[in-house]
């Protein structure tokens, strides 16, 4: 205190009212901030999830947390008046579509059947792409362009969780980047930074000592097997090889089963659902199962495919921690691809065209007068599937097994004991959920508001379960990678999801019967529609930077500019190796000349 | 009045060398006034500023019950002057000061090397790594490592944090190797 008065003393009059005044605006946003933690969602249930559990789950649950931005939903709809546009000329066969809303009397139960399968009285609500129109809407003297909007909107939606998603993982990237080749999965980390300080709970305490010793052990044997691999000969190489290619080719055979079996659920499922007859229960009940038998087969592939990953990777082997996350990635890939096949196929049944009329409209106009609406209900019907499979799973399998488990003392219910939380499992049921979501945006505008209300509810969900059923792993994972690891594969999982809504967009062409893209032949044609409409000097910039004598430097110069960075990066790994080896230098002529000054001494 | 002169201590004592170190002090004061005061006895709650609360008394907190470096701790941020291990109500902020989020890497993986180093020489040499691996793997016979496991994990550790290859690890090379661990930030925390 006496330093900083005589430090303040020293300073001149204006000098001293800036660091007063610097201290207390650091004070006042303290306060703001501390507020402000207060209102941040779920920071308490996050915190206690930490210290139960670990900082392992508590990163889950944060994943979870960063999804929930979803909730831009689109409301293209205004009830003031509309100013009419006439429907351009094109053959009046593609444009009859007469969605069967519900109409006099029905049994309550066809409610129920509508609200599960988006047909019925769903399906002429804004929720679908076919209640959208092509009209304008007028805001006082302003036109509001309703297809534009449309379009943008779902643009500026994904363009949003593509940022936001990029700045979270923009922190582990840095971290991952530098450190990589240190291969920081290394002792000095587990060993300082092992012990998490915010556990309270005994029992808790005492499992991450099993597990710290646990994992400790593991890598010290890891360390071992990669002695014994580079100890191997050339024959035991040789076997081992054939081995792996022998079990990678089982694994693209199960994929192409699991991809087989969807193309020939999804084919049948639309052949087959019947939306006209209303009438018998049993009939409605079997037409609900075919409809949702797509995302049955999903399901059950999704399930099936790690069980079976899981048991192949023994024989490979590996080292643990490449075991676990070649696991990872071809389960990411299995989640990821199974929702592309049901798209693949449903993109081969709508623009299959055997007549004439068909190929005037551009696809099968009879099966699908308005097919955006169809492919928005198959990624309805997926999303609700998933929420209620999350949902019956934890009610019919984790509260019994922990009933069972606390009441019975058999032995093989001892042995099979509580569920550990799969954290890796629950997050690619987030990314896949999530994945859906993004595809589903264009065709279901409101998907992303269904979404954020799903995942508020399987937060609440997943953490009852998590409190109430669940043992902490006992082999735990580490919260650093983890993080960065659970944002890139959302990121693959954004990414790929630009790839059939591109295709949706621009090369399919729109259902003239219903959308607000009636008058365009695709979806992207309203883009340049509106850009004819600028002024000519806006219109000449916009075709100048879409131009390739634009584009082709751009993109040179930003190639230059990466290298620079990398060479950089480079630069700077150097500096810091020669000034570790400075030091080692350093501590040796320490020791030479403290041997020399003890030699002096001695004469 | 008692609470008014400890206001006044602690405003002080917010200006002081200590915590202008260290910015998470100003947030973590009241709370950490309520809790401190709870762990003495009633008769002794108004003159908390001043009073000493014994190292058995600390140890019931629930954030110190389950920390295998419970001892540590309290020997690291006591200053008491009998060896009793007792905290004031300037340790305990302290305490949750070096603990909180606010606190900077610097500040942390100091405390952390004085509360590793189990003989208070300076430096962690072998002996004072086999203690804090045997922390953290449980107090049992059966849960502590092998001799040959300890013996390859020490020798990992080494390698990778003595850069002057003198066998022991100084505060500087702690401090160098705990910069680069992306986990300690997030692990070294207490929150009341």
């Amino acid at each position: 205190r006496d330093y900083q008065q005589a430090d303040i003393k020293s300073l001149s009059g204006w000098k001293q009212w800036k660091s007063a005044s610097s201290k207390s605006l650091k004070k006042c946003l303290n306060e703001v901030k501390e507020l402000s933690s207060y209102l941040e969602l779920w920071r308490h249930d996050i915190h206690s999830i930490e210290g139960k559990f670990g900082t392992g789950i508590q990163s889950y649950f944060s994943l979870l947390f960063v999804t929930l931005p979803s909730i831009i939903s689109k409301y293209g709809v205004f009830n003031s008046s509309f100013a009419k546009i006439p429907p351009k000329n094109i053959e009046p066969h593609c444009t009859v579509y007469n969605p069967s809303g519900n109409k006099g009397l029905v049994y309550f139960y066809t409610y129920l059947k509508d609200l599960l399968s988006g047909t019925g009285f769903l399906e002429v609500t804004s929720l679908f792409y076919g209640y959208y129109t092509i009209d304008d809407a007028w805001l006082s003297i302003l036109r509001y362009n309703l297809p534009l909007a449309y379009l943008l909107a779902t643009f500026a939606y994904l363009a949003l969780s593509l940022l936001w998603i990029i700045k979270r993982s923009v922190e582990g990237f840095k971290q991952n980047l530098v450190h990589d080749e240190d291969q920081f999965q290394s002792y000095c980390n587990k060993v300082f930074a092992g012990w998490d300080f915010c556990i309270t709970d005994p029992n808790a305490a005492r499992l991450k000592h099993r597990s710290l010793q646990y994992e400790l052990q593991t890598d010290l044997e890891e360390e071992r097997m990669k002695q014994k691999i580079a100890d191997r000969t050339m024959k035991e190489k040789l076997r081992i090889y054939s081995l792996r290619i022998f079990i990678n080719i089982i694994v693209i055979a199960v994929l192409s089963g699991c991809f087989y079996s969807i193309y020939r659920a999804t084919v049948f499922s639309q052949e087959n659902s019947n939306v006209s007859i209303r009438d018998d229960i049993r009939m409605d009940s079997a037409n609900l199962l075919v409809q949702y038998l797509p995302s049955i087969v999903i399901t059950l592939a999704n399930f099936v495919a790690p069980q079976i990953f899981s048991f192949l990777i023994r024989f490979e082997d590996y080292s643990p921690a490449f075991e676990i996350r070649l696991t990872l990635m071809r389960c990411v890939f299995v989640r990821l691809a199974n929702i592309g096949v049901l798209l693949f196929s449903l993109w081969s049944q709508i623009s299959y065209c055997a007549t004439v009329e068909c190929k005037a409209c551009g696809y099968n106009y009879e099966l699908y007068p308005c097919w955006e609406s169809q492919v928005g209900q198959e990624m309805y019907k997926l999303m609700i599937f998933d929420f209620i499979i999350i949902f019956a799973v934890t009610l019919f399998l984790d509260f019994p097994r922990k009933l069972l488990v606390t009441h019975c003392s058999c032995k093989l219910v001892q042995w099979c004991g509580l569920q550990e939380f799969g954290i890796s499992d629950n997050v690619l049921e987030i990314i896949y959920g999530q994945t859906i979501c993004w595809i589903g945006t264009f065709f279901s505008p409101l998907l992303p508001a269904i979404a954020t209300i799903k995942y508020f509810i399987i937060f609440y969900i997943k953490k009852i379960s998590l409190i109430h059923t669940c043992k902490p792993a006992s082999r735990p994972v580490r919260a650093s990678s983890s993080n960065f690891f659970f944002l890139v594969v959302l990121l693959i999982g954004l990414v790929l999801a630009f790839i059939p809504l591109g295709i949706s967009i621009a090369q399919i062409p729109s259902s003239k019967a219903c959308g607000p893209f009636r008058n365009f032949n695709t979806s992207w044609a309203v883009v340049p529609a509106t850009v004819l409409g600028f002024p000519a000097g806006l219109q000449q910039v916009l075709y100048g930077i879409t131009s390739e004598a634009f584009a082709v430097p751009f993109f040179m110069v930003i190639c230059l500019v990466m290298v620079y960075f990398i060479a950089l990066a480079g630069a700077h790994k150097r500096v810091v190796e020669q000034l570790r080896e400075q030091l080692v230098m350093e501590s040796r002529d320490k020791q030479f000349l403290i041997r020399k000054i003890a030699e002096a001494q001695r004469h | 009045m008692a609470v008014r002169q400890c206001r006044a201590a602690r405003k002080r004592a917010a200006w002081g060398v200590r915590a202008a170190r260290c910015p998470g002090r100003r947030c973590a004061s009241t709370s950490a006034y309520k809790r401190f005061s709870e762990l003495l006895p009633k008769e002794e709650r108004n003159n908390a500023c001043s009073a000493r609360v014994p190292k058995s008394q600390i140890l019931t907190l629930p954030e110190l019950r389950a920390n295998p470096f419970q001892h540590r701790i309290c020997h690291v941020f006591s200053t008491s002057d009998d060896g009793d291990d007792s905290m004031s109500f300037e340790d305990f902020l302290d305490m949750l000061s070096v603990f909180s989020d606010s606190a900077t890497s610097d500040i942390k993986s100091h405390y952390a090397f004085r509360i590793f180093d189990f003989d208070d020489d300076g430096t962690l040499d072998r002996k004072n790594l086999e203690q804090l691996v045997n922390c953290l793997t449980g107090q049992g016979e059966e849960s502590r490592l092998s001799t040959a496991e300890m013996e390859q994990l020490i020798q990992n550790i080494l390698e990778e944090s003595d850069i002057d290859k003198d066998g022991t690890i100084n505060l500087s090379e702690f401090q160098h190797v705990v910069s680069r661990s992306p986990d300690f930030a997030s692990s070294f925390k207490i929150v009341l």
